[in-house]
């Protein structure tokens, strides 16, 4: 079998605070997982789960205190390998305005592929590749701040695709977002996955996103809580709840009505899902 | 009478300029005093030129804002004034948080209305109970609270001016579940203590359903619709005409009515609708043999 | 509004001043403003506006882009124009108490004048034709040589970049706080002048403060896409020396030579 493209090992990780008197914060008490190459993974959780460092660790900006982590077998303590690891797991912030480098979108998008070295019309082929991916070729020419949220962060997406890498890491991405704006995030984000075949990693404190991925892990207090599908996790409603997050309106419907013992199914997390479950159930 | 009305309000911006663009035009609107209204429209709509309006920060191209019944232009050197009155939380207030300790910062606003010390301080520890924040906090530095906590410290400075009428801009944007119940929380409570009026801007429907009494949507620089959540809900088609989305809730009980099931289409929470499932489950055993 | 500031901004296009090489602008723009001092006769200033005309109907930007970029120097040029007005020796025109104005003093007061609104009128062309990244890219390689004298020109045109992309990012965030301040009742608009200067505080604290995360975070993301400085780097955009380019410079040699001839003219 192939080997996992990220793989976690007994993950322990720690902050200093500023005020030296202070213990060091534990941010990652032991956390173990392992991404296969093509897999749309999700980690949810609330602010200060670790969920922000644990993405920060996949691309080597924060390195094990102890415990490991292999990026396609390279381990990211490696000094010598740290482009190399940066090159195979782009990574996407929560705020666009603060990594986007230059003022003219296609500019920013050839960023990385100049910093890698890349020949001129290698760069240029990769940037117009890019942004057609994202649905931004037309803006191409623009000024980046002339830009809505949304088209912002789709032209970050670019610029870190413009590196080729075989798996993205997009932290809060939609946060800052309106309804629309995440919406055809969402949609970019699939298509990487769907139709590029890459290994997506989404950290989101939304339940709606987590829902359209392949593997849900959710985190609360530095550690993993749940790890399955999304139809299992979010129908463990009152333990989602106990941390702090929400539940989709359609599942949670669904659980207060099993919880009067109505029979519904378990795996109920859109409209379309409910409506077709009480149709169902309201036939029968 | 409304506390708050304008008149045929319209705001160009760059006028003269390429760049020239009308941002709000004709708005008519009349809100009830200790009103909760809810503000949706999508990014562009003209929310954010309308609200920057009614506390004197823009000054309209042509038209009127009265707030208490007094035209807010009519004097122009009392447009500060106007201000207390109307108290605005920009989104991400936080950005604004600039003194040494949470205290001092939340002491802003009110120091500027000339009011006596003990008033001020009064104020201050009122504003921060509100929000939920201790004494010890507001001894902080506001760069050492926890992102919640320093939006909630920002939300205590315009609380601190006693503002008859408060207006939130997306007020919960980029905070997590909690963060986000525990604001919507508090400004529920402040209303309910304060009965005043309530302005929230949120692209949240399932927020606005839940909180408001009353809705006003936006769509391309004029108002669609001012009315209770029932109402304007029960537009369905045409708010999603507009690029906006119902509550999910709402979606699920409006495609159940669409398909021949005797279930209400107005039905804005969760609980709303296991009650109504139920009673319809019910209503079925009882009418078996 | 701040927003308003036009110095600096480029305008996208495609026209043969677009299309010229940073490089060849770059310096061209250097000799004009070099032949602007050295011009010292009525037909050579007529030549240097001619030219400055001609740039911008090549350049498609109206007359008005010209007149709201010239207008913060405004206070400048008047102040050097009544300056050199009534302080030049000459013959007196009209005089009143210690005040009077000569012949000499008037026409030096216009050719200073002139002089700064071509001179800033033609740098903002340079500006409104050019792309941020695209200039700094020539100056970079314009001064590549003095990077074996360890100049790090390099980080110079990054920073320069960076400043560039974050400015209007930071007008509108300045924007923002002073609205945001403002609806807390600070008052901006009256008051001496410690007054005014206390009323700052509020608006640059937490814009230093947000200026500092925006570099963090920015530093974060620069390096999540593998930036390691100015070795090894390649560009997606080859600076080539064109037709245009050619062109340029010689129209450009012509008419320095036109200027500076005109200042031996028995005139």
């Amino acid at each position: 079998m192939k080997e996992p493209i990220i793989q976690v090992k007994d993950l322990v990780f720690s902050y200093q605070s500023s005020d030296e008197s202070l213990p060091p914060h534990r941010a990652l008490r032991g956390v173990s997982l392992e991404v296969p190459e093509g897999q749309f993974l999700a980690v949810l959780g609330h602010n200060g789960c670790g969920k922000s460092t644990l993405a920060k660790h996949l691309n080597g900006i924060l390195v094990p205190e102890s415990g490991q982590v292999l990026i396609d077998g390279i381990d990211t303590r490696d000094d010598d390998r740290i482009f190399d690891i940066r090159q195979i797991v782009g990574m996407v912030f929560q705020n666009p305005d603060n990594q986007i480098v230059a003022t003219i979108v296609e500019e920013d998008v050839a960023f990385a592929p100049e910093n890698m070295g890349v020949p001129p019309a290698e760069i240029r082929r990769r940037v117009d590749w890019a942004l057609e991916t994202v649905n931004m070729q037309k803006y191409r020419q623009q000024a980046t701040y002339q830009l809505s949220g949304g088209q912002k962060q789709r032209v970050a997406i670019a610029g870190i695709l413009a590196m080729q890498p075989r798996c993205i890491v997009l932290d809060e991405p939609t946060a800052m977002l309106d309804p629309h704006g995440r919406r055809r995030i969402l949609a970019t984000i699939r298509t990487l996955n769907r139709e590029l075949g890459m290994t997506v990693v989404l950290i989101t404190h939304y339940m709606d996103e987590a829902a359209q991925a392949d593997r849900v892990l959710v985190m609360d207090d530095g550690a993993v809580v749940m790890d399955d599908i999304p139809q299992r996790v979010f129908s463990r409603v009152t333990e989602l709840q106990a941390i702090g997050l929400d539940v989709p309106q359609p599942s949670e419907l669904a659980f207060q009505l099993r919880r009067q013992g109505v029979e519904l199914p378990y795996d109920i997390l859109t409209v379309d899902d409910c409506v077709t479950a009480l149709a169902h159930l309201l036939e029968a | 009478m409304a506390i708050i009305k304008t008149t045929d309000l319209t705001y160009i911006y760059n006028a003269g300029l390429p760049t020239q663009t009308t941002a709000i035009k004709d708005i008519n609107i009349e809100i009830e005093e200790g009103a909760f209204v809810g503000v949706i429209g999508h990014t562009g709509s003209g929310k954010s030129t309308l609200i920057q309006h009614l506390n004197g920060l823009l000054r309209p191209t042509s038209g009127k804002v009265y707030i208490d019944g007094r035209d807010i232009w009519a004097h122009k050197e009392q447009i500060r004034q106007v201000r207390f009155d109307v108290g605005l939380v920009f989104q991400y207030p936080e950005y604004q948080l600039f003194e040494e300790t949470v205290y001092k910062d939340i002491a802003f606003g009110p120091g500027n209305m000339d009011l006596s010390d003990s008033e001020i301080d009064s104020r201050v520890k009122q504003a921060a109970e509100a929000v939920e924040l201790s004494p010890a906090d507001l001894q902080k530095s506001p760069f050492e609270l926890s992102g919640g906590q320093k939006r909630r410290a920002a939300i205590a400075g315009v609380l601190a001016m006693e503002p008859k009428i408060l207006i939130l801009d997306e007020p919960t944007a980029g905070l997590d579940p909690r963060g986000r119940d525990t604001i919507l929380k508090l400004i529920t409570r402040y209303h309910q203590e304060k009965k005043n009026t309530i302005l929230l801007v949120s692209h949240s429907m399932e927020d606005v359903a839940k909180f408001a009494s009353k809705v006003l949507v936006m769509s391309d620089t004029g108002v669609l619709m001012y009315d209770t959540v029932q109402a304007v809900f029960s537009h369905a088609q045409q708010i999603r005409q507009i690029g906006l989305s119902i509550p999910q809730i709402t979606q699920i009980f409006i495609q159940l009515a669409d398909r021949g099931y005797p279930v209400p289409r107005n039905v804005y929470s969760v609980e709303q609708g296991v009650h109504e499932i139920q009673k319809l489950l019910q209503g079925r055993e009882g009418g078996k043999p | 509004m701040i927003r308003d500031i036009t110095i600096g901004q480029y305008f996208t296009g495609h026209s043969a001043l677009h299309r010229m090489d940073p490089r060849t602008k770059l310096v061209l723009t250097i000799a004009y403003i070099v032949v602007l001092f050295l011009t010292d006769s009525l037909p050579g200033y007529l030549l240097a506006i001619g030219l400055l005309v001609l740039c911008y109907k090549l350049a498609h930007i109206g007359l008005k882009v010209i007149l709201r970029s010239l207008k913060p120097v405004i206070p400048l040029v008047l102040f050097t124009g009544i300056l050199n007005m009534f302080f030049i020796s000459g013959d007196v025109l009209w005089h009143w108490w210690i005040f009077r104005i000569t012949q000499q003093g008037l026409y030096f007061a216009a050719i200073m004048s002139v002089r700064i609104i071509c001179l800033i009128a033609g740098t903002s062309l340079l500006t409104y034709t050019t792309s941020p990244i695209a200039l700094t890219d020539g100056l970079e390689r314009l001064l590549a040589p003095l990077a074996k004298l360890h100049f790090p020109v390099h980080e110079l045109a990054m920073m320069m970049t960076i400043t560039l992309r974050f400015i209007p990012t930071l007008v509108e965030e300045t924007d923002k706080i002073m609205s945001a301040q403002k609806s807390r009742g600070a008052d901006m608009e009256t008051g001496g002048l410690i007054k005014r200067v206390k009323a700052l505080v509020p608006i640059l604290i937490p814009l230093f403060v947000s200026s500092f995360r925006r570099a963090d975070e920015l530093a974060l993301a620069m390096e999540c896409r593998c930036y390691r400085g100015g070795e090894g780097r390649t560009r997606m955009r080859q600076l080539h020396m064109g037709g245009v380019d050619l062109a340029a410079t010689a129209v450009m040699a012509l008419i320095c030579a036109g200027i500076i001839l005109c200042n031996y003219l028995p005139l």
